[in-house]
Order: C-alpha cells, then structure tokens, then sequence
C-alpha cells in the first residue's frame, strides 16, 4: 500500500517535471514568434519636413504602415478649435498633421477630401476632421499619432519624443 | 417521396443564399455600367467622304501628324524613341501604321479636330496654367476642315492591316500597351522584354523601361496598373464598358477613352484572356469529358445502391 | 510471443499480425447503422471525400508555390495557373471544394440541430464537430492569406486586428501574431506553416475524435427511435435483413453513402469547370498592396454570418458579439434543456427555434457582404440581435418542451 502511493507520487513528480519542461519549451516557441531584431530595427523612419507642400496629403511608410503628412495653411489653423489644436505638430514655422493612415475602425486607409478637408474611410463611412478627430463613427477614437521626435527640420517616427510624451498624457492618441 | 422534400429544402436555402451573397450582394457592392456598343454617340457624325491620297499629303504634310507619330508601314520612323517620348509629352505618342483599324472611324475624326474633349481628359487639364493636352488640335490647312479630316483617316484606313489581320497582341500594344504593361505576356510600355545575351543589355532595357514609367507616372498622376490578371480581377464586362469611357467607374481618372472599334475592344479582351486565363479552352474541353464521366459515375453509383438495398427494404 | 502458424494465404498472414478479419469487422461489415436514414447522413462521407480532395489538390499545389511575399501571387497566378500543366485544374478544385466543404458543414450541422443528434450520450459527437469547424475555419483563412492578393492582405490586416480585443489595445499580441507590424514575409510563411502542417494534422486528429465519437453512441436516424443495436444486429446476421432496424456500414450503408456523393460530384465538377467565380473573389486577382485598401472588404461567404454580428456595434461590444457568436454552438447539447432526440417537426417551440436560426443565419450572412449602409445596416443589427435573443430563449424553451 504504501509502496503504491510512494509509486503514485514519483509519477506525480515526473509529470511535474515533463511539465516544466513543456512550459520551458513554450517559452521558445512564443518567441520564435516574436518579430525579427531586422523588422524592429527597420521600424525608425526619418521625415524631412521641408518637402511638403500645403493642403496636399502625403502618404510616407513607417513599419510598413501608411503615415500621413499633411501640411496645413494658416486659414486651417485659423479655423480650428480648441479641441483641434493640441493635435497639431509643429517642426519649426510650419504645422502639420502626422498620423497613421489607418482608420482606427479596422485598419482601412481613409482619403482625403481635398475640398471638404476631412477624411473619409470607404470601408465603413467613418469621417475625421482635419486634425484627425472623428467626425462620424464607427471609428472608435481620433486617428492615431505615431511616436515621433523632432530633430531640427527632421521628424523621426518610431522614436518617443517630449512632444509625443505630452501628447500621449493628454490622451490624444494611444 | 420525403427525401426529395428534404432535397427541395436544402437546395432552395442554399440558393436563396447564393443568391445573396452573389449576384444580389455584387449588384449593391458594384456599380452597373451598360455597354453603348462601342458607337460613341457623343461624338459628331462623319459628313464627308474621304480620299486616301489627299489625305496621304495632309498626314505628311500640313496635319503635321509625322511630328510626333511614327508610321512604320510608310517608312516614316519616330523622330524620338519611346523613353525620350515619355520624356517630352508624358507618353510615347502611337504608331499610326493601324490606327485606322484600331480605333473607331468617328472616333479618330474627332480626336483629330479636338483631342483632349474626344479623349475625355478635359478635366485633367488646368488651363489657367497654361496646360494642354501633348496631342495638338488639327486646325485646318486652309480647306473645309471636315473633308481635310475625313481624307487624314481614310489615309490611315487605306494603310492598316485588314480586321481580320488585326492580332490580339496588335490590338492591344497600340490601345492599351504604351500606359499599361502585361507582365505575363513580357509587355512592358516600351515593347516586348525578350532575352538578353548580356546583363547588362537587360539591365539596360530595365533601366529605360523605369524613366518610361516615370514620365508616365508624372504625366498620368499614377502609374497606370499591369494588366496581366484584370480578366480575373475585373472581367470582361468591366474592361469593356471602362475602354468605352472610364469615367464611368473611375470618376476623374486621368486615362483617357481608349476609342476603340467594337471589333478591337474583342482582341483587347482576347489579349488579356490570353495572360490571366491562358487555359481557358482546355477548362472548357476537359470540363465537358469530366462531366460526362462523373454522370456515368453516379449512375453506377446509383444501381449499385439500389442492387445492394434491394435485400435491406 | 504469440503463436504463429504458417499462413494458408496471404489474408491469412495479415491477419495473424494484424487482425484484419477483426478490424474489418470493426469498422465495416458489423459497424451497424441505422435504415431509417435519409441522404443528409451522407454528409459526411461527402466532407471526407472533400478533405481527400482538398488534400490531393492541394499536394500539387504545394509543389509550385512558394511562400514569399514577392513571389506568391506570381506563382499561383502564373506559374500554377498558365504553367504547370493541368495547375489550374488543382487550384480550382482546390478553392471550389474550400468553399463547398463550407456548404456542406453547414448542412451536416443543421441536420444535426434538426435531428437532435447531439443529444444525452451523443454530446462528443457534437463538441468533435464543432472543433473540427473551427478547425476548418482555421485551415480556410490561413489558406486565403497565400495566394497574396488585395483580398488576402486585407482580410489578414482585419482579422489579426481583431485580436486587438479592441479597447484592450493589445497591440503586441497582434504583432506577435503577424511576426511583424503589419502582415508581412514572416506573417505569410507562419500562415503557409499553418495552413500545409499544423491545422490539417488537427483536423486528421480531430476526424478520428468524430469518428470514434460516434461508436459508443451510434449514429442517430430520422425519427428519434430508440434502437436496441444488439438485438437488431443479431437478426440482420440470422438473415431477417429487411425486418432488421439496422444495416451493415460496409457495403449496405456505403452503397447510399457513394451513391450521394456521385450525385455530389456531379454538381461539384459543374462548379469546378462552369462556376468558380463565387469561390475566388475577383478582388483576391490584384496583387497585395498594403497601402491601397479595397473598396469593400468582406470574408469568404461562410465567415459572413459571425462577421455581420461584429459589425453593427461599436468596438468592444461587437467583439464580445462576436466572440459569443464563434462560441456558443459548442454549447449546445447543454443548452438544449429537453431531453427529446427527436426531429425538430415534433418538439414544440423549438421547430421554431430551428427554422428561425436558420433563417437568421442567411439573413446575417447576406447583410454581411452587403455595405453596412441604410436598410441593409438596420436588418443586420436586428439580425444579430435575433441571433443573441435565440440562443438566450434557447435554454428557457426547451426547459418547458414537453417529455415526447
């Protein structure tokens, strides 16, 4: 009898080693998953920002995503609200409007309406102000700001600047 | 009796279904466009009757065609090639050996007389900066401009290759081939990539092939699609009805109406038959041996239930 | 060891190493099923007929393609589709009987819904089943990710958003899943592992789970009645084969099985050769572009139906929708309060239940293609809230259903 329970437990603790084992394994497995060192270091992107024109949408790439960069006149700035401003990022006189292209919804690339300057993504109807705000759902929130520091008349995406900290702790993007 | 109730059922949900999904959910997701049988009724009739030979000396001469456009056939050579074309006008501008076979008659009256109206890419163009379209207006040579006009096209009638001789691939280089490239084909805007001996002329060709695309791409805002799979990805009905206006699905688009007859809008189809559904004809000759063969299969199947059943009822 | 004799034939010899008279017994000539049956039980001979069918076409396939974001779609569109010979042959074989296969499990469930066949002592049957759809859900979405069209990557983009679980923002989670912060070469290959390896050995391990389910259990027949296996069987052994409840599985009941499926692959070839455009969407024809969104973006037809119940409501809620929509079939046999394995026709309220989930299921799997705009927008969140109502009246309904 007692050998038979002496028996059970030297099993129990085999199988809590083959355990172990299984989870130390896992372990490898999760991060053999993981995003490779070369597609995190290709996540930075410099922007000269000099190039852009104003009220004509640019497209960049950042992680493989598209950035919007959107130069703004100053009738635009003149014309916004209190709400709207803090979205704005400025890179010596001129402002712009940096965000990811992605609607928020679920990742389609809204368009720019020129004449409306609004954005509009065709997969659902959801619409965004200039700033990005939403404007009509089901975009859940504002379209998102990307990390960024600005260094001289350079943006660099991908890397957390004090602008994009304080922007972050206002709530204005995720 | 009550199997075939079930059966009834089943295959009235499941097509009540497909229905849905298919042909009801596509008619909402797309925009329906009817064929105006390639007769361009926006555009002014033909009045007058041409005549190839004066025509010949207005094409060569006062019309000024041969500036700009090559013609083979009449040994006129291209005063630029392809990428410096692309350079200067945003587009290498046609070989005009079969456009008269190519494109409509009325069609190729008007563009001469007024380009970019005919090509349907006003809008494209800011006037109040000075732009125009690369193809100039014929303004006349003195005469009654639509006799002028009549005899430049019955010139180019009088020089191209029959219908019948007209190929898929003819149609389509001259149509659609100096925007659009079939890289299943080899086509690029610039001619056909062949083999090359030496790197270097690959890389070469490569190399011009890309500043065509640039120009292009500048002229034309973006660089106009391959179209190696659009018989899959659009289908015939699409290709069609968007050669005779594009406006028609892509609202402001820069490409211009192709302004093909109906009978080279068939061989612009059949080209790109030819590079996405190559094996079309063999799909439909095995098909119908397929067919025939699981028909016999079933039958067999069905006696051999019904001899085997026959001890179970 | 045991004893071996010398074999008299070469059936013989197998069988003193194997067994083969036993096993054949086994699975075939004294596996007894039911007589009272009618051709929806053929289902899933035609979902194994299928698989096989997937399995060899996609051999071939898998010879040519090659998992690389750059070469992928080339490889299917030219390489398979103008080269290899009789390529095209395999690639529509192949995506036709993806989206079949899909048809014909739903049939297999519904007839399952109808028959009560998931009833007390057939639950495993039911919960095998519904593991083998997710399954082949699975093995159907990694499977469109490969040919890298718009459709893949967009429908890629979506779903792995989806893991974002919403206001949770657990982004890392989706970029682990893709390997990347978009879909990309690494996203595509683990897609390709997934889709050649991984899911297609579940779902072999997973038929054998089905499969076996059904033993102990038997298989369930047309009117609910109660049949005493034993008893039956032995008087279709002593020769009473028309008076016996039960036939054999081999030949009697495979007999109906091939002669459905030869009906089957009658309209399956038809498809094949006549009919594939509703299983490759034409969109799927343009090449991945990750900075161009299709104007539409919706799932295969049969994802349609859990993807409309995601979509009338915000965020957060419709996923919870959602999630509760991939879920709660599973739950069924418990759901299902009344102990009557009978047809639908003679329980009660729940005849109503059926034909109102199915119907709700179309209606939901329509308006989840259509634009998510006006009329279409209204009926697909009533749906959805139907779908929910349904599954929460289910347990109450069945509860009062009369003993029968």
């Amino acid at each position: 009898m007692k050998d038979n329970s002496r028996r059970g437990f030297m099993g129990k603790a085999f199988g809590g080693v083959a355990a172990v084992g299984a989870v130390a394994s896992l372990f490898a497995m999760k991060k053999s998953w993981d995003p490779l060192p070369s597609v995190k270091a290709a996540g930075f992107t410099t922007l000269d920002m000099s190039g852009y024109k104003e009220n004509e949408l640019v497209t960049e790439k950042w992680r493989g995503k598209p950035i919007f960069v959107l130069k703004y006149t100053s009738e635009m700035i003149a014309a916004m609200d209190e709400s709207q401003k803090p979205r704005i990022i400025s890179v010596g006189e001129a402002s712009y409007l940096v965000t990811l292209g992605l609607c928020t919804h679920l990742g389609c690339i809204p368009s720019y309406e020129k004449d409306n300057k609004s954005f509009l993504c065709a997969c659902h109807g959801g619409t965004y102000d200039i700033v990005g705000n939403v404007t009509k759902s089901p975009p859940p929130r504002a379209l998102d700001i990307p990390p960024f520091t600005i260094k001289g008349n350079t943006l660099v995406l991908g890397e957390v600047g004090p602008e994009y900290l304080e922007m972050k702790k206002n709530g204005l993007t995720l | 009796m009550k199997e075939l109730l079930i059966l009834v059922v089943v295959t009235v949900f499941t097509l009540v279904t497909y229905y849905l999904v298919e042909p009801f959910a596509h008619k909402n997701l797309h925009k329906h466009v009817e064929s105006e049988a390639f007769v361009y009724a926006d555009l002014p009739a033909i009045t007058k009757l041409g005549d190839a030979v004066r025509g010949k000396d207005l094409v060569m001469g006062a019309g000024a065609c041969t500036g700009c456009h090559s013609i083979n056939v009449a040994g006129v050579a291209a005063p630029m090639d392809a990428v410096s074309s692309a350079a200067a006008y945003g587009v290498n501008p046609p070989d005009l050996s079969n456009a008269g076979v190519v494109y409509d008659e009325k069609f190729l009256n008007a563009l001469i007389i007024n380009p970019a109206h005919t090509l349907m890419v006003e809008h494209t163009l800011d006037e109040s900066q000075g732009e125009m379209h690369p193809m100039i207006p014929f303004y006349g040579a003195g005469g009654d401009i639509d006799q002028e006009v009549a005899d430049m096209v019955t010139y180019l009638q009088s020089i191209a290759v029959s219908q019948e001789e007209l190929t898929p691939p003819m149609a389509f280089e001259n149509a659609c081939g100096r925007c659009h490239g079939v890289k299943y084909e080899q086509w690029t805007q610039i001619g056909t990539k062949g083999s090359f001996k030496h790197k270097r002329d690959e890389l070469a060709f490569d190399i011009d092939v890309l500043d065509y695309k640039d120009s292009l791409k500048a002229y034309m805002g973006k660089l106009p699609p391959d179209l190696s799979m659009y018989i899959r990805s659009r289908g015939e009905h699409y290709i069609s009805t968007l050669m005779e206006n594009p406006q028609n699905y892509l609202e402001g688009t820069s490409m211009p109406r192709v302004g093909v007859s109906a009978d080279t809008a068939e061989k612009v189809i059949e080209y790109l038959e030819d590079a996405g559904d190559t094996k079309r004809h063999e799909r439909e000759e095995t098909g119908k041996y397929v067919m025939i063969y699981i028909i016999i299969f079933a039958i067999f199947g069905l006696l051999w239930k019904k001899q085997v059943w026959r001890d179970l009822h | 060891m045991a004893h071996f004799t010398k074999a008299t034939s070469i059936k013989d010899w197998l069988d003193q190493r194997l067994a083969i008279v036993k096993v054949e017994k086994v699975l075939a000539s004294e596996y007894w099923i039911p007589k009272n049956i009618n051709f929806l039980w053929a289902m899933g001979m035609i979902l194994v007929i299928t698989f096989v069918m997937l399995v060899i076409s996609g051999i071939f396939l898998l010879m040519y393609y090659q998992p690389n974001v750059d070469l992928a779609f080339d490889s299917v569109n030219y390489t398979i589709m103008r080269e290899v010979g009789y390529g095209w042959l395999w690639r529509h074989v192949h995506g036709v009987a993806a989206s079949v296969v899909f048809l014909i499990i739903y049939i297999h469930m519904f007839t399952g819904i109808y028959y009560g066949s998931y009833k007390k002592g057939r639950e495993m049957i039911w919960i095998s089943g519904m593991l083998l759809f997710i399954a082949f859900s699975t093995e159907a979405f990694s499977g469109y990710m490969l040919p890298w069209g718009q459709m893949s990557y967009w429908a890629g983009m979506v779903i792995t958003n989806l893991f974002a679980g919403g206001s949770l923002h657990a982004d890392g989670l989706v970029e682990w899943i893709r390997g990347d912060y978009v879909p990309a070469q690494a996203f595509l290959t683990r897609f390709f592992m997934l889709h050649v390896l991984l899911v297609p050995l579940a779902i072999i391990g997973l038929i054998g789970l089905h499969f076996g389910a059904l033993r102990i259990p038997h298989v369930n027949n047309q009117d609910g009645e109660e049949i005493d296996f034993d008893e039956e069987s032995k008087k279709y052994l002593a020769g009473d084969k028309a008076g016996s409840k039960v036939i054999r599985f081999a030949n009697d009941f495979m007999a109906k099985d091939m002669m459905v499926v030869g009906f089957y692959l009658v309209f399956f070839f038809y498809l094949v050769f006549y009919h594939y455009g509703f299983a490759m969407d034409p969109v799927n024809f343009d090449p991945a572009d990750g900075l161009k969104t299709p104007a539409h973006i919706y799932p295969e037809w049969y994802f349609l139906w859990s993807y409309e119940i995601l979509r009338p409501f915000s965020t957060d809620v419709g996923l919870m929708a959602f999630a509760f929509a991939q879920g709660i079939f599973v739950f069924l046999p418990f759901l299902d309060r009344s102990p009557n394995a009978i047809p639908a026709s003679r329980r009660g309220l729940f005849k109503y239940w059926f034909w109102a989930m199915l119907i709700d299921m179309i209606a939901l799997t329509s308006m989840g293609k259509l634009p998510p705009e006006g009329a279409f927008s209204t009926i697909g969140l009533v749906a959805a809230l139907v779908f929910i109502g349904l599954w929460i009246a289910l347990p109450i309904i069945t509860y009062f259903e009369k003993k029968a």
